[in-house]
């Protein structure tokens, strides 16, 4: 298993250090405070540096951490000390980039919480248990944002605007491969 | 009152971002769950609800069992709905709620339907939500969709089930193992993150058979795999098999080219991936680390924080091993020394204390004291130890560095950058002997202005031992007798001490270290007013010029000759009564753990600290087992434990160990004894010694194990009474007798009926080193002067042919098992001749010192003079029996 890369957390605080969505996948901090306390530590160490043109990184109690900010949003994402960097600068990227074309470019709290069940489901799609299952920003954003009815549903069950968003998803689609 | 209130208010009002979740609860949003259960259900509405519960969880609130168990349920009436949004929130959902078994079952079928659903991404997340919550029992069922999964043409679905099998690999090894034809199929797919996956996998999978692993990566790096972190795997994959084959390759390193065509990739990350697996390679060459080098240069002028970290931290592990090689990146690495990025300009910083030449030292430090005041305690620590390593290193540069050291300590810093700094100029100071006085006078100074008694104390102790001995110790009594006007009780009593020890050391010194001694007699606190007494009392001559006796320097200051430990659980285990404790009786062997000792790297500086402790002691774990069992309680005090010595092969189905115990009257035989046979149970197991070819031995008592179950290690214990303070010696031939019963290894139920058996194991011997304990000298000249020659006993032998010079001496030491002295055991390569210093206590508590001294005489004959020194005659006739008989 340590061959593999792994992410050991993804965090998405406010500029007071406060969560916005966090997603744990290691045993590492068991409670909740164990949790919280990290966060902190992680927000005060990297406050005050300048992340918003490229992703920064620093390395703490073994463990390696990049970040980026944009807004009052900072983006964390936390690998193992011998986990390769740029490895973890990409899913970094790939995270902070999917928010950014889920929130349409408004990429600030406010605007985050609102749309809190794509950032949500945006997690759930870029790491699964640690594994890394998508970096690409455009393919992470697509699965997220497909609102539309399930295919198999009759066609007189989907309203104009269901339908539209289908035929829309449709075309990104062809247009992304 | 209430205007300032009202105000507040006002005020929190317009700080507070509006948020959506502003006031949520947890009770009204369990409430608002009910929505779900609506005939007709609202989507929009579900999602929103199931968004607040995930937000409650996210912020680390928890929900009672009951209060789970009511939100899974209606969270599965959901799956009634086709809007894929809401569908996607509930498999979030369901995750987060991990049900248990019997909540599982609600949803299987539910989520076995979406898995076959035509809608990809249904497949895709019903799989991993499946595999995420499942036990073995259904995965068996699920086994069919999984691997069609697997080489599913849609490649999200197939990355969920390559992740959701890397996962299932940890609980389900067997199920998941019958998946590698589809994995395999999988690593050919043309989706870069499914090759990514299935790589993965594949590799987990045969992990444990070498060829397998082998062939893989003979096969893959010929092939071109797409993905970059794919690429990233196969590099970790191909290092490890670089790893396992390097003692059986010779010449090129296998897959060397491979790993040198990754720097040419186009990804960023395999390129670092690929540089960083060369630099790591065991024994690299300069010519392989060169193409690495490069591109880690390239990297470190690069405009992205990460791979400029990336590279310089993997270039100041590479200095540690190749300093030389690194020397090419010096300018890049400079410019990064003002990187915004501290982590960054701290690695470089080390690295070049690391690379730099003699030459390079005054500039370097110039740019770091401009470094450091910006930087966080962390980073100078690391900073400091840095510019300890390079003063060694170049010891000619210590009066520019210690400069430097000395700086740092005056300015502001917390305890452990304070301690780091004070222990690298004890360390400089020990080492460098141009270094002392500076270093000294630094110390000196700090100390005026210490907040930390625990350095000011500790600086004290060092002054004491090290500032007698320069060339004009007066000057350092004004900084320590200041301390006893200034400071706290803790600090007053440690100078008091130091100035005793002026006092003892330099006789010119002692009438004015007497008045000053006297003026301590008025101290408010009681610790210092004792040690200013002791030391009035015993120094003696009453403050004139004279010398101070050896024993009164030997009592006050010198050191503890019984480790540290055994006293404090000697200690410990005193029961305050009539008899006052006696010192002697506290054990002085320090068990040796040679593999324990090999491990641990190199030397290290210990800086202030006393000198590493001994390794723990496990005498008194066997005191305590022993005197714990009524039969052998009044054998008195153990005297030696030896090492375990193997009685049986390894991998055999018992394995069994013997530990002698030596006591003065008595020798007790502890048996270690483990079961390795699952299918068995061991009851009522002793050891039958025939001691027959141990004359002066009787068996007087045995203790039989009476249970010994698999894989769980019990003793059995067999006492002999021997002639008192004999060192008797003899063989024994042992032989396990048991009675065994089967196990069923399902149930882990024994049969009520066993069979009688036996089992031979090897001999065992008591020798005459088993009476000798090892106990160090620290100077074995004063020792071997002060024993005299009144007991000495020379003698010469001839060892014969032997290897070398290192075996013979080794042997020697082996046999008589006595602790080596002042490092005499290492015997120089092609030395001719070798004299090795040995120390131990015989049985009777006697000090015996021994003079081995080796010659080659003629190509591989080896003689030995043997010179003894004890405190009784017969005990050193007794070393040369052991010497002549072995």
């Amino acid at each position: 298993m340590e061959l593999c890369p792994s992410i050991k957390n993804i965090l998405l605080l406010d500029s007071e250090g406060n969560r916005v969505a966090v997603k744990y996948y290691s045993d590492d901090w068991q409670t909740n405070s164990a949790k919280e306390a990290f966060e902190r530590a992680v927000f005060t160490k990297t406050q005050k540096t300048n992340a918003r043109t490229e992703a920064e990184i620093t390395m703490f109690d073994n463990y390696i951490v990049v970040y980026k900010f944009v807004q009052d949003l900072h983006f964390f994402v936390t690998g193992g000390e011998n986990e390769n960097e740029i490895i973890l600068a990409t899913v970094l990227q790939g995270f902070f980039d999917a928010v950014g074309l889920l929130l349409r470019g408004n990429e600030d709290k406010k605007e985050a919480l609102e749309n809190l069940d794509l950032i949500l489901l945006c997690l759930d799609e870029i790491v699964d248990g640690g594994v890394i299952l998508e970096t690409d920003a455009n393919v992470i954003a697509g699965k997220v944002d497909s609102h539309s009815m399930d295919a198999g549903a009759p066609l007189s069950e989907q309203t104009i605007t269901q339908a539209l968003a289908t035929a829309r998803e449709h075309l990104t689609r062809s247009l992304l491969q | 009152m209430a205007q300032p209130l009202v105000k507040k208010d006002d005020d929190r009002d317009d700080e507070a971002d509006y948020s959506p979740f502003l006031g949520i609860e947890k009770g009204a949003v369990l409430q608002e769950a009910r929505v779900f259960n609506d005939p007709q259900l609202d989507p929009r509405r579900c999602s929103q609800v199931i968004t607040k519960l995930l937000y409650l969880l996210n912020q680390g609130e928890t929900f009672t069992k009951v209060e789970a168990t009511e939100v899974f349920f209606a969270v599965t009436k959901l799956f009634q709905s086709k809007d894929i949004g809401l569908r996607r929130m509930v498999y979030v959902m369901i995750k987060e709620l991990s049900p248990s078994a019997d909540e599982v079952i609600i949803v299987t079928s539910s989520l076995m339907k979406d898995m076959t659903s035509k809608t990809d991404m249904y497949r895709a997340n019903a799989i991993r939500v499946l595999c995420r919550i499942t036990d073995g029992t259904l995965l068996t069922q699920i086994e069919r969709y999984l691997k069609q999964a697997i080489v599913d043409k849609n490649p999200v679905v197939a990355s969920a089930a390559l992740v959701s099998g890397i996962h299932l690999l940890q609980t389900n090894p067997e199920i998941v193992k019958r998946w590698s034809n589809e994995v395999q199929e999988a690593v050919q797919s043309r989706a870069a993150l499914v090759q990514f996956h299935a790589l993965a996998l594949l590799h987990q999978i045969r992990q444990n058979d070498r060829l397998a692993v082998n062939k893989l990566v003979s096969s893959l790096t010929k092939g071109s795999v797409r993905s970059p972190l794919a690429q990233c795997l196969l590099i970790r994959y191909t290092s490890q098999v670089i790893r396992e084959s390097a003692n059986t390759q010779a010449g090129d390193r296998p897959f060397y080219d491979f790993l040198e065509g990754c720097l040419r990739h186009k990804a960023e990350m395999v390129i670092f991936e690929a540089a960083r697996a060369i630099t790591e390679l065991n024994g690299v060459t300069t010519r392989e680390l060169t193409p690495a080098i490069t591109v880690l240069q390239l990297f470190l002028s690069s405009s992205k924080p990460v791979l400029r970290f990336a590279a310089v931290r993997t270039l100041n592990k590479v200095a540690m091993t190749h300093p030389m090689a690194v020397t090419n990146c010096n300018i890049d690495m400079e410019s990064l020394i003002s990187d915004q990025n501290r982590s960054i300009a701290t690695l470089a910083i080390t690295t070049l204390l690391k690379t730099g030449n003699e030459s390079s030292v005054d500039r370097l430090m110039k740019q770091i004291t401009n470094f450091m005041s910006d930087i966080a305690d962390e980073f100078k620590i690391v900073v400091v130890e840095a510019i300890r390593s390079l003063c060694l290193k170049f010891p000619l540069k210590h009066r520019s560095l210690m400069n430097f050291l000395s700086n740092i300590l005056r300015e502001e810093g917390g305890f452990d950058y304070k301690k780091a700094i004070v222990d690298s100029i004890v360390i400089l100071i020990r080492d460098i002997p141009e270094a002392k006085e500076t270093g000294l006078l630094h110390l000196c100074e700090f100390i005026e202005d210490c907040e930390f008694t625990y350095l000011s104390t500790q600086i004290l102790h060092f002054l004491g031992i090290e500032g007698p001995k320069t060339s004009d110790p007066s000057k350092y009594i004004r900084y320590i007798y200041n301390r006893v006007h200034l400071e706290n009780a803790t600090v007053r009593a440690a100078a008091v001490s130091t100035l005793a020890k002026f006092g003892a050391m330099v006789d010119t010194l002692k009438p004015r270290i007497f008045v000053l001694l006297r003026r301590c007699l008025f101290d408010n606190d009681d610790e210092v007013r004792d040690r200013a007494t002791l030391y009035l009392n015993t120094l003696g001559g009453d403050g004139a010029v004279v010398q101070t006796g050896e024993d009164v320097k030997e009592f006050l200051f010198g050191s503890l000759d019984i480790p540290l430990v055994n006293l404090e659980n000697s200690l410990k285990n005193y029961e305050p009564s009539e008899e006052s404790f006696d010192i002697y009786s506290v054990p002085r062997e320090v068990k040796t753990q040679p593999l324990a000792e090999k491990k641990a790297p190199g030397k290290k500086p210990t800086g202030l600290g006393a000198p590493p402790a001994g390794p723990p002691s496990t005498v008194d774990a066997y005191e305590k087992l022993l005197s714990s069992i009524p039969e052998f309680a009044n054998f008195g005090k153990l005297f030696k434990s030896s090492a375990p010595v193997e009685l049986t092969e390894a991998e055999t189905e018992y394995a069994v160990n013997v530990v002698k115990h030596i006591f003065d009257g008595h020798v007790v035989f502890q048996y270690n004894c483990t079961n390795t046979i699952p299918e068995q149970l061991l009851e009522n197991v002793t050891v039958i010694v025939d001691a027959s070819e141990a004359e002066e031995f009787a068996e007087v008592a045995s203790k039989p194990l009476r249970s010994l179950p698999y894989d769980s290690p019990g003793q059995t214990f067999v006492a002999f009474e021997k002639p008192e303070g004999i060192p008797a010696v003899g063989k024994f031939s042992n032989m396990l007798r048991f009675i065994v019963k089967e196990v069923d290894p399902s149930t882990g139920e024994a049969e009520d009926d066993g069979v009688e058996d036996e089992y031979q194991l090897e001999e065992l011997e008591v020798v005459a080193a088993d009476y000798i304990l090892k106990v160090g000298v620290s100077n074995f000249r004063n020792a071997w002067e002060s024993m005299g020659a009144d007991c000495e006993r020379i003698d010469e032998y001839g060892l014969g042919p032997r290897e070398s010079l290192a075996e013979a001496v080794n042997a020697v030491i082996d046999l008589l098992g006595m602790q080596p002295c002042e490092g005499t055991e290492v015997v120089p390569n092609n030395s001719r001749s070798h004299t090795c210093l040995l120390s131990g206590v015989y049985i009777g508590n006697v000090k015996v010192l021994v003079r081995l001294q080796f010659g080659l005489d003629g190509p591989k004959d080896v003689a030995m003079k043997l010179a003894v020194r004890s405190e009784d005659e017969a005990v050193s006739d007794a070393i040369h029996e052991i010497v002549a008989s072995g």
